[in-house]
């Protein structure tokens, strides 16, 4: 428990009680389309804590990271749709196959001294690989999409993830806890300590004892592995996949925004981000609606709007500037 | 005295220049060595060669009796190597104490034992009462006794300093040497590479002199500093 606790303040910890205590009521004060909000936010916000594994901590910028979500998508849909194999059990194909692209693109990046800019382009690359190369796989629809079958359940099957919006919502809710939860543990632990140290200094790491390569690699695999897990919801939550959609790289933007905008290398970046930039677009665009305004792209003007104003007013992101005022900074 | 460190014929060449041109010495467990010369006689070069951060063309380098010249700078620090660098290099964004917390857990994975590591370290280096701060905000001689700390908590056997006195003023060079006198007296072995000469005559037992990559003088510092062709390249005659 202490450990659980290590390195954060009482005041953020009760924050952080009260927000889980709030978001598990949520259901039961939220219509159905404050629920699917409230879905979109708590996905950005796991996957953008899986993509902060790697940039937040280790320093390696993803900028493909729909590669991971896709091939995780793409696995559990298949065993579904193919072999009747079940979400969960699905897990256990999907995360090691991100886990073996990650480790591919980082593997030849770290190997032959790929690093920066160029690995960032390494990784899109990969990602329009996997666009291209699915849109001509007939085994899983191809560009015309692949569906997985839809029937109006009158149950919520955990176990097969048919079910209503509100199964949906507690499941990715849980996703979300374990993965900050766990993002916290390993923080606080070696790698994570190794992680900064690569982040901050490279060359300084390397002098301290640490194989650099190695801890990338682990922050890679890591990474691919808990965002397949976000895949895995993805398609059975949304019941279709286009390799256009899944894999374009628009996509792996959206997913990073949530932590450049909450703040990189935080535990509760992600979070915040995506619940300021995803809660705010879905309300303007609601304001908009409800005007009787219809204004295509919208949603996207308003990103490149919350992200102007973040990296000029908070270059940090919003976190770092928020916990000193809620007084939530670890006192030495 | 038994070698812990011995360097053969060490040679590295950048393309037509000799940077380092077949140096051998051998350094002793206890000792502290100086390696001094004037600017581009190689020392540092000779010293990443040691590192790992570059490996040498000719030459062998020795560490507890098993070469490790071309093994990688991680592999040697965990052989018991550590090192400073000239231009510091904390991570700037970690407080004091997570850079030395980095340090130390290479010897343990275990993050309260770490932290005890980290604790005695920054005790020794003075660094205690800035533990909270950020490695960004530390003046130069802050950074440079963090630079040391980071290193001594991997425990290392063999401490190698490039130019930890540059850019110091009088009082907190002798404050460095006092810590460095206090190191060493606890068994650790120090290589250090300076051009501050009063740093270098009250630490140093024995003295390399390095110009245009060759060895010009090894001894004792009081004998090394009256040698004429240490005097003629490097003190100048009117160090005399």
């Amino acid at each position: 428990m202490r450990r659980l606790a290590g390195g954060i303040s009482p005041r953020a910890a009760g924050l952080l009680v009260a927000l889980l205590v709030a978001l598990i009521a949520a259901p039961y004060f939220a219509n159905d389309y404050l629920l699917t909000v409230l879905i979109l936010i708590l996905y950005f916000a796991y996957t953008g804590q899986a993509w902060n594994i790697m940039m937040g901590f280790a320093g390696q910028l993803s900028l493909g990271h729909a590669l991971y979500v896709g091939l995780g998508a793409y696995t559990a849909a298949a065993l579904y749709v193919h072999f009747g194999i079940g979400p969960w059990i699905g897990l256990l194909a999907a995360v090691p196959v991100a886990m073996v692209a990650g480790a591919i693109i980082g593997f030849l990046a770290f190997r032959f001294g790929v690093a920066g800019v160029y690995f960032a382009i390494l990784t899109i690359a990969f990602c329009e690989f996997a666009r291209i190369g699915f849109d001509h796989v007939a085994y899983t629809g191809g560009s015309a999409g692949y569906f997985l079958p839809v029937a109006q359940y009158g149950h919520d099957d955990l176990w097969n993830l048919r079910g209503r919006p509100v199964m949906f919502y507690y499941v990715i809710l849980a996703l979300t806890a374990v993965a900050f939860l766990a993002c916290h543990l390993m923080l606080r632990s070696r790698v994570g300590y190794f992680w900064r140290a690569i982040r901050e200094d490279e060359e300084a790491a390397r002098a301290l004892g640490i194989d650099t390569f190695r801890y990338k690699m682990i922050a890679v695999v890591i990474s691919a592995g808990m965002t397949a897990v976000a895949g895995v919801f993805f398609a059975f939550y949304y019941n279709n996949l286009f390799p256009e959609q899944v894999f374009g790289i628009s996509r792996s933007i959206e997913l990073i925004l949530a932590p450049i905008i909450g703040g990189i290398g935080t535990l509760f970046g992600p979070v915040l981000g995506a619940f300021v930039l995803t809660g705010l677009s879905e309300g303007m665009t609601e304001l908009l609606h409800a005007l009787g305004f219809d204004v295509p792209g919208a949603k996207q003007v308003f990103y490149g709007i919350c992200l102007l104003v973040v990296i000029v007013v908070l270059p940090d992101g919003i976190w770092p500037w928020l916990s000193r005022r809620l007084g939530l900074e670890r006192r030495p | 005295m038994t070698a812990l460190l011995s360097i053969a014929g060490v040679s590295k060449r950048f393309r037509g220049l000799v940077a380092v041109d077949r140096v051998s010495c051998e350094v002793a467990e206890g000792e502290i060595f100086a390696v001094i010369g004037p600017n581009g006689a190689g020392k540092t070069t000779l010293f990443s060669a040691i590192a790992g951060a570059l490996k040498p063309d000719e030459g062998e380098i020795r560490f507890l009796d098993s070469r490790i010249d071309g093994l990688r700078p991680d592999q040697i620090c965990r052989r018991g190597i550590a090192r400073t660098f000239q231009i510091v290099r904390p991570f700037p964004a970690l407080t004091v104490e997570d850079n030395v917390m980095v340090g130390a857990l290479l010897r343990t994975a275990d993050t309260a034992r770490a932290a005890s590591i980290a604790d005695d370290v920054m005790r020794r280096l003075d660094l205690t009462d800035k533990r909270a701060r950020l490695a960004k905000s530390l003046t130069l001689p802050d950074r440079k006794r963090l630079e040391v700390a980071r290193a001594l908590a991997t425990n290392p056997k063999l401490l190698l300093l490039d130019e930890v006195m540059a850019g110091l003023r009088p009082t907190e060079t002798d404050r460095m040497v006092a810590i460095l006198r206090e190191l060493n007296a606890q068994g650790l072995t120090i290589l250090l590479i300076e051009h501050v000469m009063r740093a270098v005559l009250a630490l140093a037992s024995r003295v390399l002199v390095l110009h245009h990559g060759a060895q010009i003088a090894l001894g004792r510092p009081g004998d090394v500093v009256r040698d004429p062709a240490v005097i003629s390249s490097y003190l100048g005659a009117e160090a005399l």
